[in-house]
């Protein structure tokens, strides 16, 4: 059990939790994740750390709610308990000290890099982070995130905030030399939806600069236990609860990734549909 | 005086064509007629031989007595006194290569039944009322078991009753280890295995879920930080193994572990109302050909699995299943593909597996196992339309806790390195025993590596309450 002690609805679909974690809050490191269950007979979902607070013993994580779990989950208030919340699992991720490091973030994985950048800027790297969402009022955490990088690039689809056009564009123009202060990224770590992540390899693919994927497959244990979570990076077999879930983005086999996450598309889909269903029936009843 | 019958008395199991459609117990039990006739058969030799075949060394003879006199009671507290787990025993022990095997019976006979016997005292034991208080640590030193699977149980159990505080770490959020992901409900019913922890609780021992020791905390921090007298570590083979074929890693193929925990910690046969989903396949290949891999198929058949197929380089001969579950998975109707070897998984253009391209093999010189080795024959490929591809080839020690710590030695298999007998490891005041220390194993060599390590923490322990004593 974990005590939800803060929550914030960050969009309509995106919630921050802070939770009462002191042994994970002491483990943790940026970039590790862990994986929760919301009720008996629940499934284990993988969540990224967004961040952690060891003297105050609690993580912060952040839930889009795509699914049967994550809804539950997003309904879940300050006081609740979240019944299973295991971790800090995964590795974090070995960037080098002393370069530009550009963090990438789509949609919810803007989080995710929330610890990650304040533990490199915190070091003396130079960081910017370019978040991105369709428009200004579904980007989240854009002040936390400015806290803690040197500069913030905030792009839309539809203009009204930031650069309009996608973080790939962004990240291109800084490769080009036009971010602040014109240094061009010797690292990039991209977080976020897997087609993101794919654009993002191939924005840095040509110029060859180092970047670093977050992939999240589906998983059960987290412990290498399953294998469920293969993934293939440089046609080698690599568990991304173990191994990872930072990879290679040049080296990672996308197409598989994307395919295995499709397996249980339809049940998942007709599951939440169902969920749908019963809430609106609920409602309607009352 | 013991009663001639040439026969066991024969366990009442459920219909074959019935029970491989559901996850139900297939061996029913025997009631109280039954287990004193079988008891009756039992010849009480001087030299009980089949004690030496047991791991946790259970007074067979004086138990199978105490239930021809119809004594339940004592001989559910001399099973108790010996094997922790008598419930989960009685059900999955191998009893024809230990107990049973030694049985001076067998031969002209066939050898008491000493496992359905065992599984009758822990049934009837379980349906008492509880009555016992609490039992209560009195001891000062702390003890930490890494693991809740049978080797980290027992090893519990036997701590608390002597008097020591146990804590028993557990990754997953339900305690049991291989009991609870791997083993199903038709052999080990959930309820049988809760019943036990729960027992184990009542003793006195703590469990704790949802914490990885060498992830949530470090194995030093429970000696430097957190108190900890001594460390047993039960960490089981939980890592799969892949074969490295070109396919593996298309839309239905799995490991056994995925295959089963989605099935028996996750309940996806309940989906969606347990929330897990899972897609068996109509027809399942499963290759190997142990207890897992019975498993495996057997599962697949009750998740609605049209076909279900064992694929096995070796022969019957070879195969290391329990022979109870070889003959279940028959009338069952799982399909043997004996000297079979496959060579690589087939997908069609969306990802997913269409079929299993194998070749035949035929036994040559015996290996470094002692089994016949099997070569390919030239020419011989040929492919199993199937859907699901399951591969049960074996586990090793998950190198998530080692790799977290120094000094602790592993062999070339991953294996943790530490004394049979008595579990010591290469560090002080650290034991461990089960798989993590055999590679996979049985339960029952686990629990007793679990007793033996207790056994040998306790007498450290009172060494050194005795050198800080005198």
């Amino acid at each position: 059990m974990a005590r939800i002690l803060k929550k914030r609805t960050l969009t309509p679909v995106t919630r921050l939790f802070v939770v009462e974690a002191p042994l994970i809050a002491a483990a943790a490191r940026p970039g590790q994740f862990v994986i929760t269950r919301v009720r008996e007979d629940g499934e284990r979902i993988p969540l990224t750390i967004a961040d952690f607070d060891e003297a105050g013993g609690t993580i912060t994580i952040v839930v889009q709610e795509v699914g049967v779990t994550t809804r539950l989950l997003g309904a879940l208030e300050e006081g609740d308990d979240i019944l299973d919340v295991v971790g800090p699992l995964g590795t974090a991720p070995e960037i080098p000290p002393g370069g530009h490091v550009v963090g990438v973030g789509g949609g919810f994985g803007a989080a995710a890099l929330l610890s990650l950048m304040r533990e490199l800027t915190s070091r003396g790297d130079r960081t910017t982070a370019i978040v991105g969402a369709r428009a200004k009022d579904l980007l989240i955490l854009t002040d936390e995130l400015g806290a803690v990088c040197d500069s913030l690039e905030l792009c839309t689809d539809d203009g009204s905030a930031g650069f309009k056009g996608l973080v790939t564009e962004r990240l291109q123009q800084l490769i080009d030399g036009d971010g602040d202060g014109g240094t061009s990224p010797d690292r990039v770590l991209a977080i976020g939806p897997m087609p993101m992540m794919r654009a993002v390899a191939e924005t840095t693919r040509g110029a060859g600069i180092e970047t670093l994927v977050s992939m999240d497959p589906l998983m059960i244990d987290g412990t290498g236990m399953c294998g469920g979570c293969r993934v293939t990076v440089n046609g080698t077999v690599k568990f991304a609860c173990v191994d990872g879930p930072f990879f290679d983005a040049h080296a990672v086999d996308f197409n598989e990734a994307v395919r295995r996450n499709k397996m249980y598309a339809d049940l998942e889909h007709a599951a939440a549909d169902r969920q749908a269903t019963a809430c609106q029936g609920a409602a309607g009843g009352a | 005086m013991p009663v001639k019958r040439v026969d066991k008395t024969p366990m009442p199991q459920r219909d074959p064509g019935l029970r491989a459609h559901d996850f139900l117990e297939v061996n029913e039990g025997y009631d109280l007629q039954r287990a004193m006739f079988e008891a009756e058969r039992c010849l009480r030799c001087q030299d009980a031989v089949c004690v030496e075949g047991c791991p946790v060394r259970i007074p067979i003879p004086e138990f199978i007595h105490a239930i021809a006199a119809g004594d339940i009671a004592k001989a559910a507290s001399i099973l108790r006194d010996a094997n922790p787990l008598p419930a989960i025993c009685g059900r999955v022990c191998p009893q024809e290569s230990q107990c049973e095997e030694r049985c001076h019976l067998s031969g002209r006979f066939t050898p008491a039944a000493i496992g359905h016997l065992e599984r009758f005292v822990a049934d009837w034991e379980r349906e008492q009322p509880a009555c016992e208080a609490a039992q209560r640590p009195w001891r000062d030193e702390k003890i930490a078991v890494v693991g809740s699977g049978p080797a980290g149980l027992v090893c519990a159990g036997q701590l608390a009753d002597m008097g020591y505080s146990v804590t028993v770490y557990e990754a997953l959020h339900a305690a049991g280890g291989v009991l609870r992901y791997g083993i199903p409900e038709f052999r080990l019913p959930n309820a049988v295995l809760d019943w036990e922890i729960e027992v184990l609780k009542q003793r006195g021992v703590e469990i704790v879920t949802n914490v990885i020791v060498g992830k949530t905390i470090a194995l030093d921090d429970l000696l430097e930080k957190m108190g900890f007298a001594a460390i047993f570590i039960g960490t089981g083979a939980g890592l799969p193994k892949f074969l490295g074929i070109p396919g593996e890693n298309l839309n239905g193929v799995y490991s056994a572990n995925e295959f089963l925990t989605r099935i028996n910690l996750m309940r996806a046969y309940d989906f969606p109302t347990a929330d897990t989903p899972m897609k068996a396949g109509k027809r399942v290949a499963v290759i190997g050909a142990g207890n897992t891999a019975m498993d495996t198929v057997r599962s697949a058949l009750r998740m609605g699995a049209e076909q279900g197929l064992i694929v096995y380089r070796r022969s019957e001969t070879e195969m290391t299943a329990r022979l109870e579950e070889y003959h279940h998975a028959i009338e069952e109707g799982v399909e043997f593909h004996w000297l079979t070897n496959p060579i690589e998984v087939l997908g069609n253009d969306d990802g997913w597996v269409t079929g299993l391209k194998c070749q035949v093999m035929e036994l040559g010189e015996p290996d470094e196992s002692g089994r016949a080795r099997p070569v390919p024959v030239a020419g011989s490929e040929f492919v199993l339309p199937v859907d699901t591809v399951v591969l049960s080839i074996g586990t090793t020690p998950n190198p998530l806790l080692l790799s977290s710590t120094t000094g602790l030695e592993t062999d070339r298999w991953g294996c943790l390195v530490a004394d049979e007998t008595d579990g010591r490891t290469t560090r002080a005041r650290i034991y461990a025993g089960g798989d993590v220390v055999t590679g996979a194993a049985t339960v029952i060599l686990a629990a007793g590596a679990g007793k033996n390590a207790a056994a040998a923490i306790h007498r450290d322990l009172a060494a050194a309450r005795q050198t800080a004593a005198g």
